[in-house]
């Protein structure tokens, strides 16, 4: 079976004006290159800055919220509305209550793949007489290693100490400049609670965000409870790494309930952060899009002003039996062989633009630019080509399916 | 009223009634009933104004703006959906027009090919050879791979001809076939149309402004004033 009558039609009318045709696809394809192109930066963007987010913030955190005291006496009618004077935060502590039966509880679920228990302190770090603030995570090495790869991020020394020795400290890289620390050396910490210990530094870890690396450290999560002043089963957070991170928020209001204490997913805690990604992925596809609309034009135009010199064709086609959806798909083909075209050189030149700009090294923290080409843009690309090329046709085609080939014979 | 029709009618109307409505209104068709009988060739002749161009628009069922009712093959066609009108123009009406009207950026061969691959019947091949031995009929063949455009006014009017009989009709309809042409081609157009109606039977109803044209067919119809005034069998 060979192609269409009415296909073959459309195919020489492109063929015999090989220019414009080009002019017209070249439309759609710089509308699909930047569609491409702009797409995999944001794409690439805000995978990378969520990344670095969980470099050391869990998909979802649990942790003992602080409580305003509570009036001391309830109302007995509802007109009635109990006044508290003097409020406070009235917690007995930070600390998680019955930890370890709630982890299990967690862990159990089928969308959480790790649970991991931290005590987080508040701290100074000294040497000498420099001091520097942090903030210390006692942690069980294994789990909180398999969540954000600690080990993947030292300079030097190893995080293995922790697990065993109760004064290892891994410090970052900031804290380690500030103090003029070198691995082996020993620290004081000072805790908020007062407590004092004198650690030994076995490893110093940098993980290109410069707040972490100026005010993290590691150490056991006995110790971290010592400095605290608690016993060794009493945590403050508990760390929770689900499968699919972008559904942190619904599983978080799962997880809550199973317990009182606050339930938060990184989607909360960040919210700033990610209204930002929010925008840029809003406001990129519109570009395109508006450029891609540009292009549409450009094919109503061509489509428009080949039907106006081709009437005595559609009229002889009409006359030798070709319906108005015959005119139609002869002209919408012909848009469709435009948009495809241009799609197509959109697709390669969009992928050879992100190649490139992959190979662009922007230098730390971040590397190489963050660009991520999806499968999904480009068929989404593909898409958005063919029905914008389709519509343009579309409508110029309608109108050369309604002329009357009488009124251009009497001509 | 309604008689019934021979089986060799081919086309037939029964008063068929049109107006024009710019810029007064104004009745360019009135009371227009004839049959045409297969193997006939039937010209319609008539001044400038007459109607018979309206006529024979109202006849190839591309104008569908009038009153009374048009048969072809002893279907009745007025009232039919576009769609079944195009088919019908597709399978059963061959045009030949004053102004040749091929499609410039094709081939004289798929100029002639184009009505048969709509139809759909044949394989490519066999349209192919069909639309070969129609040149080959009217005597263009070794012009089938150029350019409609690169030929005469007198060559293209072949063309032309060979593209109205590839699906066989039952009817060749003709606007002026010869009205642009010179005298030589004329004689040779004229010439097919004669040849057509003798060696090969074909149905053939012609608007003509030629004289020689006229006489050639069997039969003339006359139209003044939007009417037939005379019939003239040749």
């Amino acid at each position: 079976m060979k192609l269409s009558v009415n296909y073959q039609i459309a195919l020489t009318h492109i063929l015999t004006r090989k220019k414009q045709t080009l002019v017209a696809a070249l439309g759609v394809t710089v509308g699909i290159a930047l569609y491409i192109f702009s797409n995999s930066i944001v794409v690439g963007v805000s995978t990378y800055s969520k990344k670095s987010l969980f470099k050391s913030a869990p998909h979802i955190r649990i942790y003992s919220e602080d409580q305003l005291s509570l009036p001391l006496a309830t109302s007995k009618h509802p007109q009635q509305i109990p006044v508290l004077i003097n409020p406070q935060f009235a917690n007995r502590s930070r600390l998680i209550l019955n930890s370890e039966e709630l982890a299990k509880d967690i862990a159990s679920l089928d969308f959480v793949e790790q649970v991991a228990p931290y005590v987080k302190v508040d701290l100074f770090l000294k040497n000498g007489k420099t001091q520097v603030k942090g903030v210390a995570d006692g942690i069980v090495v294994a789990e909180a290693d398999a969540m954000f790869n600690i080990a993947g991020t030292l300079l030097a020394g190893s995080v293995q100490p922790i697990s065993y020795a109760p004064n290892a400290i891994v410090i970052g890289k900031g804290i380690a400049e500030k103090l003029n620390l070198r691995l082996n050396d020993q620290v004081t910490v000072v805790s908020s609670e007062g407590v004092s210990r004198r650690l030994k530094v076995v490893g110093i870890f940098s993980t290109d965000t410069k707040d972490l690396d100026d005010s993290k450290a590691y150490m056991n999560i006995g110790t971290a409870q010592k400095l605290l002043r608690e016993s060794p089963s009493e945590i403050t957070d508990l760390y929770v790494k689900v499968r699919n991170p972008d559904s942190a928020g619904y599983f978080s209001t799962q997880i809550q309930q199973y317990t009182t204490y606050k339930v938060e997913d990184w989607q909360t805690s960040n919210a700033e952060q990610l209204a930002q990604n929010k925008m840029l992925g809003t406001m990129t596809p519109l570009i395109s899009f508006s450029i891609l609309l540009v292009a549409a034009f450009g094919i109503y135009n061509i489509i428009n002003m080949t039907i106006s010199q081709k009437m005595n064709d559609i009229a002889i086609l009409k006359a030798n039996g070709f319906n108005a959806g015959d005119i139609i798909k002869i002209f919408v083909s012909e848009s469709l062989i435009m948009g495809s075209a241009g799609t197509l050189a959109g697709l390669l030149i969009g992928t050879i633009l992100v190649t490139l700009l992959r190979n662009v090294y922007i230098g730390p923290p971040v590397g190489y630019f963050p660009v991520q080409l999806d499968g999904d843009l480009l068929i989404s690309g593909s898409v958005f080509g063919m029905l914008v090329s389709v519509g343009a046709g579309y409508f110029p085609a309608r109108k050369a399916g309604k002329v009357d080939p009488v009124t251009i014979f009497r001509k | 009223m309604y008689q019934p029709m021979k089986n060799n009618v081919v086309l037939a109307t029964r008063s068929l009634e049109k107006y024009f409505h710019d810029p007064v209104r104004f009745k360019v068709l009135d009371d227009i009933s004839f049959e045409i009988h297969t193997g006939e060739f039937v010209t319609i002749v008539g001044k400038s104004g007459s109607g018979k161009s309206t006529l024979l628009y109202c006849l190839s069922t591309m104008d569908t703006n009038y009153s009374g009712e048009l048969y072809i093959q002893q279907q009745k066609v007025t009232g039919q959906k576009p769609d079944t009108l195009a088919q019908i123009r597709n399978q059963s009406i061959g045009f030949v027009f004053q102004f040749h009207y091929l499609l410039p950026e094709f081939s004289c061969l798929k100029n002639v090919m184009i009505p048969a691959l709509k139809l759909g019947r044949l394989s490519y091949p066999e349209i192919e050879a069909k639309a070969y031995d129609k040149l080959r009929m009217l005597g263009i063949a070794d012009q089938a791979l150029k350019d409609a455009s690169k030929l005469s006014g007198g060559q293209q009017q072949r063309v032309a001809i060979a593209r109205a009989l590839i699906n066989d009709p039952a009817i060749v309809m003709g606007d002026e076939p010869t009205g642009n042409l010179d005298s030589k081609n004329t004689a040779i157009v004229l010439d097919m149309f004669r040849q057509l109606s003798e060696e090969f039977g074909q149905t053939i109803v012609a608007v003509t402004h030629d004289n020689d044209f006229a006489k050639a067919s069997q039969r003339t119809i006359e139209m003044a004033d939007g009417r037939i005034v005379q019939v003239l069998n040749n």
